[in-house]
């Protein structure tokens, strides 16, 4: 009777604390969000406060030292509220922050853990550019040797938090001739001259989460900037992307589920030829498919949580989670819209945000062809 | 300062809270939460402690033993530790036993101050507390929505129909607070992760010395006799809308002089 799938009585505790703050805290944010494209980052130091920026971090950073499952569990109830600013939040605590904590010098650590977890500095991480994303090893961003430091010259695309960061993870080459293995990484501060916001860009969905283009040009850098004290850490920091998938896995889930919710209650309540719509088999049987799909995702999503707590290798799950739970989203709020008829396409109804918001799960953080291309490569292929 | 908070798990409001035909009392078997009201308390009592620097905050309740899974939130806003009184004998308790019950709890804890919400969300008698100061012999002021502690005393402003009065008393106290007190802080994942590890004694009604026929059904003075549905109000006017939907309900108001 080993498999298990009971939360911990501290995880569910958690759940309900969570989804009383979103509840009260984040909903009522979300729309002027949403519509101007702004995310309210006043509420990171509320998150600060409560624990819920540092789960996964140690004590004496101000974490909590609790586990992925935890943080998991965090992730899925915000995204129910709203994707857009949990995509803001978990770049900075996931990918931002995580890092640095993974990867970092002490003073690294001591100099950003503490303010990114309380929520009152904000972070970034800058991998794509405008000419290339997926390929990642294929960026042209450099870093070069001068005064003792670097001299990072390039540009950034598509960057959560760009326009509000505080600090933002660079990656670019000290290695030209090593593809690949020569990227380094390197913290830099947003007030370092030649550190430039040049477009906060306008999207489809996450409109609550800010993506801008950043430039790099001449931009000086101490040799206290590169991530670990070593160059080509850019391996090691892909790696440590692997918890941000398995993020993404609960997230689309949450997505999906916050659709497959408001689409049931939806059927439940409008009629047509004279019943209910959940009396038509071909609404039940979709709505059994969407709960089906959900369920399905979130089990994926969350053995790929377990593995990862557990300390056990989860390269390929990872991937699926994220991989899977995309294509999930992807399909249940589409049939959640198609549920909703005509009232799905006003925006006074939440299923269109959540229809735009589930398509970037298969873009963002490695593309579904990119995961699949990972889940190939661990079969053996 | 040694302060107690009451409170009280409740059923989750909702279609499914029912009374058991059997017992004739609340059917207490699905979900269940803290009692709202409660965690305004819990709030003022947690910042008397923090404003003072010292004290402890403990947790007096009366309810099943799966009574600590609700109780776990208020542990998890900062709370030091949880008594529940939790005993076959109890199940039944009107307003006598109930307050009997915890009068000797709250006399054996011995605190300065004692808190409570200012209604139960299930029974929503708004009157226990009245009852257990009366036990205690101590003074007490209800419906608080402001309270100072200094000097050995408490200055309340009290809520009432007609507008506010403000009460002086001193220590120990019997203290009920309105909603409008406090915005109750929520438990933070620091706080949720340590609540399990803090004290929660569940006690027998034996261990606080409370006589087998002062507690639960034989220490009660209420008796249900029988239960029935409200009975249905004759004036009932029932609007189909076919479009004068509106038209037909101004009408019925402005006939009744509500409009
Ligand atoms: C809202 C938003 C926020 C983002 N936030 C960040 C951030 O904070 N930091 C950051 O660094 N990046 C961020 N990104 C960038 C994101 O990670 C990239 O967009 C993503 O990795 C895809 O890269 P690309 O856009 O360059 O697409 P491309 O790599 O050009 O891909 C185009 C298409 O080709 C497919 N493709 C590419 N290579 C292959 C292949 N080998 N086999 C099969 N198909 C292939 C892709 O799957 C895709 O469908 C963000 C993007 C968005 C939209
Ligand atoms: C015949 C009869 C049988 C009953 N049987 C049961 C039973 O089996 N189980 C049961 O739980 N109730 C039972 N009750 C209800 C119980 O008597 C009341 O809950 C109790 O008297 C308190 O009244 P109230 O709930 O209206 O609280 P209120 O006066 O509205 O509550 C005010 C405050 O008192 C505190 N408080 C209330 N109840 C408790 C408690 N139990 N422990 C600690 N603090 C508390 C809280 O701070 C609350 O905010 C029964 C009542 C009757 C009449």
């Amino acid at each position: 009777m080993a498999l298990s799938y009971e939360f911990t009585e501290e995880q569910e505790d958690l759940r309900e604390m969570v989804r009383e703050f979103a509840q009260a805290e984040i909903l009522p944010l979300v729309e002027e969000a949403e519509r101007h494209e702004k995310f309210p980052v006043e509420i990171l130091p509320k998150l600060g406060e409560l624990g819920l920026l540092g789960i996964v971090f140690p004590e004496e950073y101000g974490g909590i030292g609790a586990d992925k499952i935890t943080e998991c569990i965090f992730v899925e109830e915000m995204a129910k509220v709203c994707a857009g600013i949990t995509a803001s939040v978990n770049a900075h605590a996931d990918l931002a922050a995580f890092p640095i904590y993974k990867f970092g010098t002490d003073e690294q650590k001591e100099r950003y853990l503490p303010r990114s977890i309380a929520g009152e500095i904000v972070g970034a991480y800058a991998i794509t550019e405008p000419n290339t994303g997926s390929d990642a090893a294929g960026l042209a961003t450099r870093a070069e040797k001068k005064n003792g430091g670097y001299v990072i010259n390039g540009r950034k695309n598509f960057i959560t938090n760009g326009t509000l960061c505080d600090y933002c993870l660079v990656a670019a080459y000290t290695d030209r001739s090593n593809r690949g293995e020569g990227i380094s990484v390197f913290i830099v501060d947003r007030n370092t001259p030649g550190f430039e916001v040049t477009r906060k860009l306008e999207k489809m969905g996450h409109r609550s989460s800010d993506t801008a283009e950043l430039v790099f040009e001449d931009c000086e850098v101490p040799a206290e900037a590169l991530l670990g004290g070593k160059e080509g850490a850019f391996g090691a920091l892909m790696e440590a992307l692997i918890t941000g998938r398995v993020s993404h896995g609960v997230k689309s889930a949450a997505i999906a589920e916050a659709a497959f919710d408001a689409a049931r209650q939806y059927a439940l309540e409008r009629e047509a030829f004279g019943r209910p719509l959940a009396k038509f088999q071909a609404i039940r049987f979709k709505l059994a498919q969407m709960a089906t799909k959900i369920e399905a995702a979130k089990s994926l999503a969350y053995k790929a949580a377990w593995l990862y707590a557990s300390g056990k290798p989860c390269v390929k799950e990872a991937s699926m989670a994220k991989y899977f739970s995309a294509e999930v989203a992807d399909w249940v709020t589409r049939e959640a819209v198609q549920i909703h008829g005509g009232y799905g396409y006003i925006v006074e109804y939440p299923v269109e945000r959540y229809y735009r918001d589930a398509k970037l799960a298969s873009i963002t953080e490695g593309t579904s062809e990119i995961q699949q291309l990972i889940i190939s490569r661990e079969l053996g292929l | 300062m040694k302060i107690a908070v009451c409170v009280k798990e409740v059923p989750d409001a909702g279609p499914g809270r029912r009374m058991d035909p059997g017992t004739m009392r609340l059917d207490r078997s699905g979900e269940r939460s803290l009692n709202s009201y409660d965690l305004n308390a819990v709030e003022e009592a947690l910042r008397l402690k923090e404003a003072a620097g010292e004290g402890e905050v403990v947790l007096v309740s009366m309810g099943q033993e799966k009574a600590l899974e609700s109780i776990r939130k208020a542990l998890a806003m900062g709370a030091d530790r949880a008594v529940l009184i939790s005993d076959e004998g109890a199940a039944g308790s009107d307003l006598v036993a109930t307050s009997y019950v915890l009068a000797k709890a709250l006399e054996r804890e011995a605190p300065q101050l004692v808190l409570f919400g200012q209604s139960a969300q299930d029974s929503d008698g708004a009157v226990l507390w009245a009852s257990v100061a009366e036990r205690l012999k101590l003074p007490m002021v209800s419906q608080i929505s402001e309270l100072e502690v200094a000097g050995g005393q408490i200055t309340a402003k009290r809520q009432t129909e007609f507008g506010y009065d403000r009460i002086q008393s001193p220590l120990p106290a019997v203290l009920a607070v309105a909603d409008s007190l406090n915005e109750p802080r929520y438990p933070s994942l620091k706080g949720i992760m340590g609540a399990k590890k803090k004290p929660q004694d569940v006690v027998k009604l034996a261990d606080l010395g409370v006589e087998a026929d002062r507690a639960g059904q034989a220490g009660s003075r209420t008796t249900v006799s029988a239960l029935n549905p409200p009975p249905s109000r004759g004036d009932t006017v029932k609007i189909e809308d076919d479009g004068t939907g509106a038209q037909k309900i101004m009408a019925f108001l402005v006939e009744r002089k509500f409009a």
